[in-house]
This record gives C-alpha cells, structure tokens and sequence, in this order.
C-alpha cells in the first residue's frame, strides 16, 4: 500500500540550483528572557536571525532566488514558475512572486503564485515544481521557503521566531546538482498553530505542538518515504527536519534512528532561529554545501495546521562544482551583528508610534 | 496481599449489617485510565474507559446510580449534565445520575454520596466515576477555570490563583516553623519515586534533590515540582451492599469503614489558622470515629499533594505529625512505600497526574488496590486499612474516607 504513496515524476527531477539567505541581525535567546522572565528559564536556542528595516521576505527572496540562479547557470527567462512559500508574505493580496520573479527576471513567460501552509508552505512549493518539471509542462522551477517569523512579545515562539530561507531551483535531473529520488507528503487538520486573518500574531496549543503535531507527522511521513523507498536511517549521509527549536529535530532524528553527526550539519537553528517555511529548507542549503557525490539526503519539513513533506535526494558530480558560485551559508550565519531588545522591537516594528 | 490473611485493623463484623443498621459497603470494583495528555479521547470516551474497567472488575456488576465528580467540564468543555451523558454512553440510560462538584475535593465527596446511598439501602450498587478533561484548553483558561475553586469575589478577582494561594501558605509554613528553603522536596521525591512502576502515572521517573532544587519557580517559594501537573484522567468504583457482592471473586474484599466530609471557611483570608486545615482534621477524626479505627492502626494515607504543602499540612492535620513536623516525615523518608505511613504509593498528583475532580477516585482506586495486596511492586506489605483525603481549593473542603480489608471475604 504505502508503494502506491511514494511520489515521483515520468520525468527525473533535481535541484539545478539552490541559495539561502540570512539577514545579518541576530537577538540572542537571553534578551527575550531578560525583557519577559527575568532571565529565568530555559532558552530553546542561542540566538535567532532578525531581518533588518529594509528587508522583507520579498528582498530575502530575491537574494536566495539570485543564489539558487547563480549555482545553476540557467538563465532567469527559461524559468516558468516563481513559487514563494511564507508566513510573512508582505502583502495579503497582491503577490510576492511577481516581484521576485520581476526582480531576477523571470517575467514575463512565467506562473507566478504564493504559497502557505504555515512552515511547509516553501516546502509544498518544491512539491509542485516537481510535478510542473517532471511532467514535462516546464524545464525550471523555482520554489522559495522565505520567512520573517512573528512571535507576539513574551510568547514562547518569540525566543525563536527568526527570519531567513532558501531557494530551490527545480529542473531536469540530468543537469542537477542533487536528484530527487521521490517524495512523500502527509497532511491531516490537526490544529496545533495558527493565525487568524487581520491577526498580527500567530497563537498555538502548547504542548499540543508536540506530540499529536510535529512528532506524528515528520515521524510518519519519514517512515512512510523510507518504506516505500527501501531505505533505512543509516542509507543517508545526512538528514534535516523542521527546526522550531533545538529539542524537537534533535529528538525526532533519534527516534527515527538518526545518529546526531547525521542531523548536526542541517540544524541551523541553534544560530538563526526557527526561520518557519525556509526552517528545512535553509538547513538542506548548508547540508549541499558540504556533501559530496552521491551522498543521499533526507529533508523533513513540518507545517502547522498540519502536514510533512519528505524528500529523498541525492547528491551528484556537479554540486561540488557548482557550489562556490554563491555565497555558502555559513557566511551568512558568520556574519552576524548582535541587537538587544529594544533595537529589535524597532527593526520588528512591535512599538506603536500612533 | 496479607500471606497470613490476618488483619492488623480490630474491628471487623464480616457482616452485612452494621450495629447500626447501616450496610456495610464494599468497594466492589475500581478502574482507571492513565493520566497524561488524551489529545485524542474526548470526555466521554475518557470517562467510558474507566466505567468499562470498573464494572468489568466488578464481575460485569450493573448499577443503579452513577455518582459523576467533575469540576471543569462546563468551563472547559461546554458540557454540563454530565449524569445523563455519561450514563447513556455507558449503556446505563435510565439509571438515577448526577454531577457532584466541590472542586479538587469532589471525587471525596461523590463517594461520599454513594456511600450514603447504597448504606441507606436505597441503591443496592452505585458507580462512581471521576473524570476531567482539560487538556482541549490552554494553560490559562485552564488556570482561569480552576481560580473559580477561590472566593469569586474576594479571592479570584484580586488574582489569586490555586497556584499563588499554595504559595502563600508555604511561604507562611517554612516562616512559622523555622523549615529551610527545600523542606518540601521529600513529598515530590517520594511521588516521583512511586509512579515509576504506575503504568497510569504521567510522570514515571524518579527526580533527584538537586533537580528539585534547580526547578524554576511558579510563585515564589512554590516551584514547578511543588505543583502537580493537570491532565486528562477518568477512574471508577463500584460500590455494594456486602450481601449483593458477586461471590466469584477471589481477591480479598474492601469496605468503605468510614466516610467523612467536613468544610472550613471558603476564603484563606477567612481562615483564623490558615495552616491548621481545620476541614482536613474534622474529617479524619469523623471518618476514623465511624470506622472504629485509630491513627496508629493505618497502614497507608493517600493525602491530597496537588501542591507539596498540602502533603505537609495533611500529615499534620491527621495526626501523624506534629504542628510543624509534617516536612520532617519527608526529610526522614517516613512517608515511602516502606516507611511509618506511607502516602502517594502510586505517584500522587504530582507524578501520577492530577486530574481535578478524578483525583478523588484515583486515590480511593489506588487505597483499595494496596489492601487488595494488587499493587505490585507499589505495594505496601500487610496493609489492611488505608486513609483517603482529598481537598477543595486550599481545604475549604475536606472529604476522607478509612479503607479496611475485609479478612475473611463476604
């Protein structure tokens, strides 16, 4: 049965491309405790990643979109679709992808959409483009996970809540640098976080979030990909979850098998935060940025409300030569400008002026 | 179980009629569900689990009644009337039921009722069933709901919580009687310490001092091992006339010697000794006059722990503390499962959960498991009669039952 569940194109598909971005600003984990709990408590990572005045997820797309175009060599006008998957999307009706697209030049013989379903909505993105290349309907594809996160003041997403993403250009796997040997996805309405339209802030059931929500379904959508694929933890060289935190992908890897050197390389949310639809994504970045050929990857995303997207890839030949075309992400986690408190109530705009 | 079938209690007819003229009433069968977080069972699948276990243990006795303990299910789950919902859905449509509320304290004080009714001859087997379903909610409308166990005008308005109220009595505890800053660390050690062999605690792990130490706090000085975790959790009795007992089973027999519920004044700021848990002391002395039986006889004390303190000034107000001394039996190891009197035996509301209104029948459940010699590796050697107490709010209720083992089977 779950044979029939495995997703994979007429059409081998890859990554011909791939690019992150992280914005500069980083608000340490003990800020927020310093300002909401007297700086008790445990802190779920060290620091997240804050995009500064003038960004949004529209420049933060722009920058990974031109980081994935450059890996790839392909030419922005043989792109035929812009797909930007977020949370922040900085209008609620007009599109973010028609000024990203418009901006790396892909317009105007191109789809163009947004994307959401809370942290997978980049995710899904990548989904569809799979589908859009490997049927033949297009060459390349791009699907961006993009987030500038919101966390309401004191609320425990707050300590995390960062902002930064990634870029996955989709196009014919024997140009790429890393395959997609199929892929898997798992939704069921599981109400574990969300937020309301015309709300500034996201709300969420606690411990709820947990167990019922991220475990089952990255759990179940891992076993179902790895079932179905024939694979085991110990066929991949690396593997990278959703990342709301440092706990939860740490214990999700164990439980499905993975060994920590395993996850360690993805789990970027230690230092940036949880970045919600670019989480995975971003984390993949760093993992292509270091694999060698024919290593294989496992990517887990997870989005609220709820569902998982698994993807079994694999490294080729021309990553290690393709990849130095763009800035890695490590550099963007290195450079790094530390803010308080109150500079990030600024940048954030959680000071109401009028 | 006793090997030598001997009890340690007096007095014991071993007949179904009591001098009195009252029945005696025999715990005739007891079910529970794990205490945790049921994200997927609602209210009333929750509550049949623990109806099915209890009349299934029970020889597949029907009852007359059901007697419901409920506290938060109008606030939490927009469900009141739970007597003729939950008597449906178990199958039990048209038997007498209804809801009693007298928050932590109501699964106490349902029984209670049962005990009445089935004493007084009007119902011949009674089920009594706790349930509380709070985790469709969060944290602070739960906290809301539960700050409705205070005065409502006088305490709930100001703010007061159930948490920041056992604070204030702790605080108040470790200043009058000199206890250092830890005293109340043995009560959560003991619990954690039971709950690890309790397939239905929540919370199977030992903790160490210096975890207890290192826990944040919730409202100084009460910290987050002070406090028991609410969570989802449903348990049931039967309770029978001696002579309607099925005589198929095998296991030794408990009855219910003695069945108090006293109140105190509702507010703290009411109470002239906020620290003597006035309820909690009348209720024993009821409950132990009734059943014959003096402190020193009892073998077990499941007290109310939802806070540490109130294990603390439980101890005290029954009597087997001095005023003051209830954090030494702690420190002194007296309360473990081989200690002078041991409480908690399954984990307590600390480490087995705490399930509001159900924490009543978990700790009568529990009781009668010990003197039933069915506790496993929990067991208590020899316990032939145990107390039960569980509290309302910060004692404004009381209602505490004796548990006797029944020696030479009906």
């Amino acid at each position: 049965m779950s044979e029939n569940h495995l997703m994979r194109p007429n059409r081998p598909v890859g990554f011909a491309g791939y690019g992150a971005y992280i914005p500069q600003f980083r608000l340490p984990a003990s800020e927020v405790a310093r300002i909401w709990t007297g700086g008790q408590g445990g802190l779920p990572i060290v620091e997240k990643a804050v995009a500064g005045l003038d960004e949004d997820v529209i420049t933060m797309s722009i920058e990974a979109a031109r980081n994935a175009l450059a890996r790839s060599g392909v030419s922005a006008s043989e792109i035929r679709a812009v797909w930007v998957g977020s949370e922040s999307h900085p209008y609620a009706v007009k599109p973010t992808s028609t000024v990203v697209a418009e901006a790396i030049g892909a317009t105007p013989h191109t789809q163009a959409a947004d994307w959401e379903f809370a942290c997978k909505a980049g995710t899904e993105a990548i989904q569809a483009a799979i589908g859009f290349v490997g049927s033949g309907m297009a060459n390349y594809a791009l699907a961006i996970g993009m987030d500038t996160a919101q966390g309401r003041p004191g609320d425990a997403l707050e300590y995390t809540a960062g902002a930064g993403g990634a870029a996955f250009l989709l196009g014919p796997a024997e140009t790429a640098l890393c395959s997609i040997e199929g892929s898997y996805s798992f939704a069921t309405d599981t109400p574990d976080f969300w937020r309301r339209a015309n709300e500034t802030y996201p709300e969420h059931g606690e411990r709820f979030t947990g167990e019922p929500a991220y475990f089952k379904h990255i759990t179940t959508a891992a076993h179902s990909l790895m079932e179905s694929t024939g694979t085991t933890p110990s066929d991949f060289r690396y593997v990278v979850f959703h990342q709301p935190n440092t706990k939860f992908p740490l214990r999700v890897g164990k439980e499905l098998g993975f060994r920590e050197d395993q996850i360690e390389t993805g789990l970027l949310v230690p230092e940036i935060g949880n970045t919600y639809a670019g989480s995975a994504m971003v984390g993949l970045t760093a993992i292509l940025d270091v694999a060698e050929a024919g290593d294989r990857i496992l990517m887990v995303s997870y989005g609220s409300g709820a569902g998982s997207d698994a993807f079994s890839l694999q490294a080729t030949p021309l990553l290690s030569v393709r990849r130095s075309a763009a800035p890695d992400t490590l550099s963007y986690i290195h450079r790094r400008t530390e803010i308080d408190y109150a500079t990030y109530a600024r940048f954030r705009g959680k000071l109401v002026t009028q | 179980m006793n090997p030598s079938g001997q009890s340690r209690s007096s007095s014991n007819s071993g007949s179904a009629e009591r001098p009195n003229g009252r029945s005696q009433v025999l715990v005739a069968g007891i079910g529970m569900t794990p205490v945790g977080e049921h994200w997927d069972v609602s209210l009333r699948n929750l509550a049949l689990d623990a109806m099915n276990a209890a009349m299934e243990d029970a020889g597949g006795l029907r009852p007359d009644a059901l007697y419901v303990a409920n506290m938060l299910a109008p606030a939490l789950s927009g469900q009141s009337h739970l007597g003729a919902l939950l008597a449906d859905f178990a199958g039990l449509r048209g038997i007498e039921a209804a809801t009693v509320e007298a928050a932590g304290a109501s699964g106490g004080v349902a029984t209670r009722q049962a005990y009445l009714a089935v004493a007084s001859g009007a119902v011949e087997a009674a089920l009594v069933l706790g349930v509380e379903k709070v985790t469709d909610k969060d944290s602070g409308q739960v906290e809301a709901a539960l700050a409705t166990a205070t005065d409502a005008d006088y305490e709930a308005i100001q703010g007061v919580t159930a948490g920041a109220q056992a604070a204030l009595l702790m605080r108040r505890y470790l200043y009058e009687h000199g206890a250092p800053q830890y005293a109340l660390a043995g009560f959560s050690l003991v619990a954690h310490e039971n709950a690890v062999a309790n397939p239905n605690a929540m919370y199977r792990k030992a903790i160490s001092l210096e975890q207890y130490s290192k826990a944040p706090m919730v409202s100084d000085p009460l910290n987050t091992f002070d406090a028991a975790p609410m969570a989802d959790g449903a348990a049931a009795l039967i309770l029978t006339r001696a002579d309607a007992r099925q005589h198929s089973q095998s296991r030794p027999a408990v009855e219910i010697a003695g069945s108090a519920v006293a109140t105190a004044a509702m507010a703290a700021h009411d109470l002239t000794d906020p620290l003597g848990l006035p309820a909690g002391a009348a209720s024993v002395q009821a409950a132990l006059a009734r059943a014959a039986v003096q402190t020193e006889q009892i073998d077990l004390f499941e007290l109310h722990d939802r806070f540490s303190i109130f294990a603390a000034l439980s101890l005290e107000a029954a009597g087997f503390a001095e005023r003051g001394g209830g954090w030494l039996l702690a420190k002194q190891a007296e309360i473990s499962l081989n200690g002078r009197i041991p409480i908690c035996t399954y984990g307590g509301s600390k480490a087995r959960g705490e399930p509001g209104a159900a924490t009543g029948i978990y700790q009568l459940a529990e009781a009668a498991s010990q003197l039933q010699g069915r506790a496993g590796k929990n067991q208590v050697s020899e316990a032939s009669v145990a107390l039960v107490q569980c509290l309302g709010g910060a004692g404004a209720t009381a209602a505490t039952h004796v548990l006797r083992r029944v020696s030479n089977g009906i």
